[in-house]
């Protein structure tokens, strides 16, 4: 089958958050889903976002060997899951993300002439009130505060119970984390309404919003803990892969608007019958290559042909051999998977980064760009190369340090030929590879431009009245549509309870949620409800209903609006 | 004449809207079709509460299945005497209505103390609380009168019947006459129940998960099956 997938350079990321502040423009600028960050970016070491997820032994997310050496969810399997449906005991509470809130901006603008300046309160989203900020999605954004709650991260742990973050041995680096569409995926298999699926054509896990009925298992599920509840209409949200643009053969939106340029996307064939022998390696150190082996050789011509005979178009197995995914991961091998050991075969790979042994190789005044000094710093940096090995490959350190081999390889071979010296034709040698391929791989890292970095095969032509946001229809004429007794584009409320009358596509959604708040004088109030304003998206106009309780005097909440 | 109303025209209507409710809600407001959780909120409380009145609620609905489907005959014929019968009921019952309304009394309070999951309530949520507290409250209080003051009220010769005569199409509201007045404010609020059931939360009980257990774990799915969307028009069918 086909996946597309996605590969993530971490050597190119500076942190600037702009893939998550477009995500969350794009997907979950919406009320119930305030807190959510399909993309999120979390400085390493840190505890990440939803704080301490990689603690499994808390969450039980993913998949664990059981005692006869097959593959059971960790969280327990069905008659477990069934038993426990009333009351999730391994859900993360609202606040292991953070308490979302905004400010209470129009007092700056409404306060009378006092001495001192107005201050904007921040007001919980949640219930209105005024709240105490103490944490958020990044609140350890670049080591922030890592004096205090360093130890807490799970991976550091996992190393030696004993590592402080000394100053002069800190190292650190960002990582950006999407769902990661597994071959395997965990949250799919903990769906008791079996509402999560996998589709066959790309591989992109999806929640049928209709189908959802607010079980909150997935959540559990998934070990990464990318999934994530919908407080107001009450269903699970996750990460789409972008597929409305994906299916027109665009990137994802944080892909597309990557600063830094760091993120691959393409296709990658594998042999679906494969996944579960290999999800079930005994050895956890032995699943990064087990996933590898699953992946096919586009290029082989029998993979074609039968890829071909499984009804994969044409243009879709040609993509798969320009795939830059599959180049980077069994071309070049220096991808890894972000926690194979979670054992849900994840599609969204990593190039670790150089840079903290780079660092500590220039800051010892060393030349930082000759090979043998960064070999042997690799082999010396216990704690950075140990730390890279338990995100990416269980804690063995062999496939880490080759991949950082590589890249220090391909850093000092292109020194040479760039200061118009002779390329030392050894540094290639030392790592299993020619100098040929060596520039190509700096091509695909360095170079590559955006049809290169994206190679996305559309979905087809003939399809393309059926994708989810072309208006080749009225518009109105979804399930559920105003024309259907729906709510209607406004996102508004049927009579069951917020949001009951069907989703309209997010797309529409957002769509008038904007141009509401751009030409109405009255405050955007898309929730119409008395106490969950949606003040990301309040204009700071006037006094949404239900921002403050009722005041007498004030009568209605919309009496004090403003000029 | 009220008694024809009540115990024969309410009960069809009740099983008319309660099954067209079903049906209509599921066709036109799928994607309100959900437990509206609010787990996400309080952790602690609702893992005490909800258990506890969820089991306590399902050992109540075997018991009324027992109850009013089992004709008191069948348990003649397997040895069970009315006595035994009772005393069981009695027990069993008692207990799980006791930790179903306990149960419901620590959700409710949970839901009125706790500030997001309070404001995340709404007018149709209390309108449902409201009744299903009122049936779980004169269902335990019937049975408590009946066992404190008469040594018992053997409704399986009187409601029981008239249940099911219901169901056979050839209801006899006169079985209901002299039936204890709680028993009856029981039943009639039932009907009240299952008449706004399809338009509450309660609508999650009918997709309880139980096809988990059999299905596959990891569920795919083709693109172009596009559930839920019109179908394809003509020309725009996919070529076979």
């Amino acid at each position: 089958m086909a996946q597309m997938a996605m590969v993530m350079n971490l050597d190119k990321c500076i942190g600037c958050h702009t893939c998550s502040v477009t995500c969350k423009q794009v997907w979950t600028n919406r009320s119930g889903v305030e807190y959510v960050w399909f993309n999120n970016v979390e400085t390493r070491p840190g505890q990440g976002y939803p704080r301490r997820y990689e603690d499994q032994v808390r969450w039980r997310g993913g998949w664990t060997l059981n005692r006869r050496g097959r593959l059971a969810l960790k969280a327990g399997g069905r008659f477990r899951k069934l038993s426990t449906i009333f009351a999730n005991p391994r859900l993360p509470g609202i606040g292991d993300y953070y308490e979302p809130w905004t400010y209470d901006y129009e007092t700056l603008t409404h306060a009378p002439p006092q001495d001192q300046p107005p201050v904007a309160r921040p007001k919980s989203l949640l219930t209105g009130e005024d709240t105490r900020i103490s944490w958020s999605a990044n609140w350890d954004d670049d080591l922030g505060g890592s004096v205090e709650h360093g130890d807490k991260d799970v991976v550091l742990a996992e190393i030696s119970a004993k590592v402080t973050l000394e100053f002069d041995k800190t190292f650190m680096f960002y990582l950006p984390r999407i769902c990661e569409h597994c071959l395997n995926p965990s949250c799919a298999a903990s769906c008791p309404s079996g509402a999560i699926y996998k589709r066959t054509e790309d591989g992109i896990v999806l929640v049928d919003q209709d189908r959802c009925r607010g079980w909150r298992m997935c959540v559990t599920g998934c070990p990464y803990k990318k999934v994530y509840f919908n407080h107001r209409t009450g269903k699970a949200e996750k990460c789409t892969f972008c597929f409305p643009r994906v299916e027109v053969g665009i990137p994802t939106i944080c892909s597309e608007t990557c600063v830094g340029r760091l993120r691959y996307i393409g296709l990658m064939l594998y042999d679906a019958d494969r996944v579960l022998d290999a999800a079930s390696t005994p050895d956890d150190t032995g699943l990064y290559e087990a996933q590898r082996q699953v992946f096919l050789d586009p290029h082989d011509p029998r993979v074609a042909a039968a890829a071909e005979r499984d009804g994969i178009p044409h243009d879709w197995i040609e993509a798969a051999r320009r795939s830059p995914v599959h180049a980077l991961i069994n071309t070049y091998e220096v991808a890894l998977p972000l926690h194979p050991e979670y054992r849900t075969m994840p599609m969204v790979w990593y190039i670790p980064p150089l840079s903290p042994v780079v660092d500590v190789v220039r800051d010892t005044g060393h030349d930082a760009e000759d090979s043998g000094n960064l070999f042997a710093a690799i082999d010396a940096l216990r704690i950075p190369i140990e730390y890279l090995a338990e995100l990416f490959t269980a804690g063995d350190t062999a496939p880490v340090g080759a991949v950082l081999r590589r890249l220090a390889a391909m850093r000092a071979y292109m020194r040479d030929i760039n200061l118009g010296r002779d390329p030392d034709a050894r540094i290639p040698e030392r790592v299993g590879m020619t100098g040929e391929s060596m520039y190509e791989m700096y091509r695909l890292l360095a170079l590559a431009k955006y049809d290169e970095r994206y190679v996305i095969p559309p979905a087809h032509a003939e399809q393309a009245h059926g994708l989810e946001e072309l208006a080749t229809e009225c518009s109105l004429d979804y399930d559920g549509g105003p024309g259907m007794g729906g709510a209607g584009p406004a996102g508004g409320s049927g009579p069951f309870g917020e949001a009951s009358g069907g989703a309209p596509p997010i797309a529409v959604e957002n769509f008038h949620m904007l141009k509401h708040r751009q030409t109405a004088d009255r405050p955007a109030d898309p929730s119409d409800k008395r106490h969950r304003v949606n003040l990301l998206n309040w204009d700071g106009k006037g006094m949404p209903a239900g921002l403050f309780p009722r005041r007498r005097d004030l009568g209605d909440g919309d009496a004090g609006a403003g000029p | 004449m009220i008694d024809a109303l009540l115990w024969t025209a309410l009960p069809y209507v009740t099983i008319a809207v309660f099954v067209l409710g079903h049906y209509w809600r599921y066709r036109y407001d799928k994607f309100g079709w959900t437990t509206r959780s609010s787990q996400l909120y309080e952790s602690r409380l609702l893992r005490v509460g909800s258990p506890l009145f969820h089991f306590g609620v399902l050992v109540v609905l075997l018991g009324h299945i027992g109850g009013l489907v089992i004709p008191e005959r069948w348990t003649d014929a397997a040895g069970i005497g009315e006595d035994a019968y009772r005393a069981a009921a009695v027990v069993l019952g008692g207990i799980a209505g006791f930790c179903t309304l306990a149960g419901l009394a620590i959700l409710i309070y949970r839901r009125r103390t706790v500030g997001p999951v309070f404001s995340a309530t709404t007018r149709n949520d209390k309108l449902m609380y409201a009744v299903l507290t009122l049936v779980i409250v004169l269902g335990l209080a019937a049975t408590a009168a009946a066992n404190a003051a008469a040594g018992g009220y053997d409704y399986r010769l009187t409601v029981s019947p008239w249940f099911r005569s219901v169901f056979y199409l050839r209801p006899k509201a006169e079985l209901m006459d002299g039936v204890p007045v709680l028993y009856q404010a029981h039943a009639l609020s039932a009907l009240v129940l299952f008449c706004i059931w399809p338009f509450t939360r309660l609508v999650h009980v009918l997709t309880a998960p139980v096809g988990y257990l059999t299905r596959p774990y990891i569920v795919y799915r083709s693109r172009d099956e596009r559930l839920g969307e019109a179908a394809p028009r003509r020309g725009w069918q996919q070529a076979p």
